[in-house]
């Protein structure tokens, strides 16, 4: 009995630690090989460039702990920034309008947690539901067109910089780690996120409420799909109808590359910071060293696949 | 209250040291333009929009052909038509410090931000195709849409002799290629004794260019020509002549794989084909120009080719 908990511990603890060490070795071979990789510059872009896509990877993270999973985190993402962008050049301040936007992307994450628990969908199906509502919708919102931004402070929030040097999305992406870090370690809300993923049964019996939980988890990940839709749009200084596609799944690879369970209930948040600058790392080596696009995506699909290979063997 | 006021200073802090500019973007970055020739050869970067298009992948082949050609490195990137990506790729190129980047936007009003970037890195942007808003470039390659607007007008003159009703589908209203096209042709069609009986948006769209063309046809019985301003609406109007049993000569625009096929077929009488390829080419070369220190036009036009049957 101690023998085998000590062995599931130390494969636990290895498969942790294969992230890191990947990343690790990603950033030793590119340091070498591009001249480039190596700078002050260079690192803060790839910071900046992961962001997006670590907000997203965070939310998603609770999800897929709680045996879930969340598809539709882009169409929310494009929404919310469409609408943002919208209620501006409407002529609305920027709280309201970033404001507006935070509280859609909240209530269409809720949405989802209804659906999931009280509907009884599969929380792929479900999410693929309103994966495909959601981009439908925001077709209609914005015809199809790209809606400028036209307030330019607003344009700080995702392109602005920290005493010249730090991008503030990065911030942003820091703020949102070390928050979802202590709500998944600190309070009782994390504990039953796990306890639902690894037993859902189990976890109901002994007093945990599934449903209002799973409103909680979803809503979560659509408020920081929301919020990464706000940043991008400040970013690309217009809101795109058809931003975030294929978002959901390079969430996804972040979260299982930093050795999160996709059954659920067991996982690491800083190991999903880590997959997401794997990511990073990887695309960006990549482009440095001149590989074909072509090439990038089968890299990075070899990637993915082992890291889901390491996890099967669990 | 004294946390409050602590944390007020925090925020004050925080928001003062906020700013627009990144590192180094300021700085002139004396190292960054000569950067490509420390290696020995120039490189260059090319920045396309997407890569599931023919016509990029033509004008990737293009400009790959022209870089051996002038013994310069070509780094190319891909956005997959994602506004996000294209930026982050654009970044890289920056860090790789390339002499020139090629952008190829994925769209115009979302790149200003890396257009600016680059150059505040001294790296000069010249734009392929597609133009950026809000950010001045070096220079910007497309094709001359007015050119081919009249190269079509030309061709339905000397097929009907200089005389004869047109029907006109036109692009969706405002954009750069619908307006272009159409001064080519109208003011090429006014010199001649043809007339432009009707004319109507049908947004370059070919189910769109089938029904307006029907409805025109309908209106206007007695029309020798269409001219349809991409190949997908003159696709459409092949279709709405399907049915009827008279000869109307139908010419398109891009010169794309089904619309070649139509003029090859005899159900389009001509397409004028845009050259791609010739895009990258003289990207390249625009780049080159521009590393050499040599003066580059702001504004290159590219030429159009009338493809018919023969």
């Amino acid at each position: 009995m101690t023998l085998q908990l000590n062995w599931s511990r130390a494969a636990t603890l290895l498969q942790r630690l294969g992230s890191v060490i990947g990343l690790v070795l990603l950033f030793i071979v590119l340091s070498i090989m591009s001249p480039d990789f190596l700078t002050t510059g260079n690192l803060l872009t790839v910071l900046r460039q992961v962001s997006i896509n670590a907000l997203i990877a965070l939310g998603m993270t609770f999800v897929i702990l709680s045996g879930g999973i969340d598809l539709s985190v882009g169409a929310i993402l494009a929404l919310t920034g469409a609408v943002t962008a919208g209620l501006m050049a409407a002529g609305h301040g920027i709280v309201l309008a970033a404001g507006a936007g935070l509280l859609l992307g909240l209530v269409l994450g809720v949405i989802n947690g209804a659906l999931v628990s009280w509907g009884r969908v599969a929380p792929f199906i479900a999410t693929l539901g309103t994966l495909t509502l959601l981009r439908g919708v925001t077709l209609s919102y914005t015809q199809g067109s790209p809606i400028p931004v036209t307030n330019s402070s607003f344009a700080l929030l995702g392109g602005g910089y920290v005493a010249n040097l730090i991008p503030l999305p990065v911030i942003w992406m820091f703020i949102a780690f070390a928050v979802c870090g202590f709500l998944l370690r600190g309070t009782v809300f994390g504990r039953h996120v796990v306890a639902i993923g690894g037993n859902e049964e189990a976890a109901r019996l002994s007093g945990v409420r599934i449903a209002p939980m799973k409103l909680a988890i979803y809503g979560l990940s659509g408020l920081l799909s929301a919020f990464a839709g706000i940043v991008l749009t400040s970013r690309l200084y217009s809101a795109q109808a058809t931003a975030g596609t294929g978002y959901e799944l390079d969430a996804i690879a972040a979260v299982v590359l930093g050795g999160t369970s996709l059954a659920g209930g067991r996982g690491w948040l800083f190991g999903t910071l880590v997959g997401a600058l794997l990511l990073g790392f990887l695309n960006n080596g990549l482009n440095l060293l001149g590989v074909s696009s072509f090439y990038q995506q089968i890299v990075k699909g070899i990637v993915i696949l082992i890291a889901v290979l390491l996890d099967r063997r669990q | 209250m004294r946390k409050l006021t602590f944390l007020a200073a925090a925020a004050a802090t925080f928001l003062a040291a906020c700013s627009q500019q990144g590192p180094g973007e300021s700085a002139p970055a004396a190292g960054a333009s000569a950067g490509g020739a420390a290696s020995g050869t120039p490189v260059v970067g090319l920045a396309l929009s997407t890569q599931n298009n023919p016509f990029f992948v033509e004008l990737k082949d293009g400009a790959q052909k022209a870089a051996k050609d002038s013994g310069v490195q070509l780094v190319v990137v891909d956005a997959q038509d994602d506004p996000a990506r294209q930026i982050s790729s654009v970044e890289d190129l920056i860090q790789k410090r390339v002499s020139v980047i090629l952008l190829n936007p994925t769209d115009s009003s979302a790149l200003a931000g890396a257009v600016q970037s680059a150059q505040r890195a001294n790296i000069p942007v010249i734009t392929l195709d597609r133009g950026v808003d809000g950010a001045e470039v070096a220079s910007h390659i497309a094709s001359d849409n007015v050119a081919g607007g009249k190269m079509a007008a030309d061709f339905l003159s000397k097929a009907l002799g200089g005389k004869g009703n047109i029907i006109e589908l036109q692009g969706v209203a405002g954009t750069s290629a619908a307006r272009e096209r159409g001064k080519g042709f109208d003011d090429e069609v006014a010199t001649t004794g043809m007339k432009i009986v009707a004319q109507q948006p049908a947004n370059f769209d070919r189910a769109q260019g089938l029904s307006v063309s029907e409805n025109l046809l309908q209106g206007n019985p007695d029309v020798q020509a269409i001219f349809a301003q991409n190949d997908e609406m003159a696709l459409g109007a092949v279709q709405a002549l399907a049915g009827k049993n008279k000869k109307v000569l139908v010419v398109g625009f891009d010169g794309t794989p089904d619309g070649k096929t139509a003029v090859m077929n005899g159900t389009m009488a001509a397409t004028v084909a845009q050259q791609p390829e010739e895009i990258g080419r003289l990207g390249v070369e625009a780049a080159k120009k521009l590393i050499d220190k040599q003066p580059v036009d702001k504004s290159i036009a590219v030429p159009l080719k009338l493809l018919t049957k023969e």
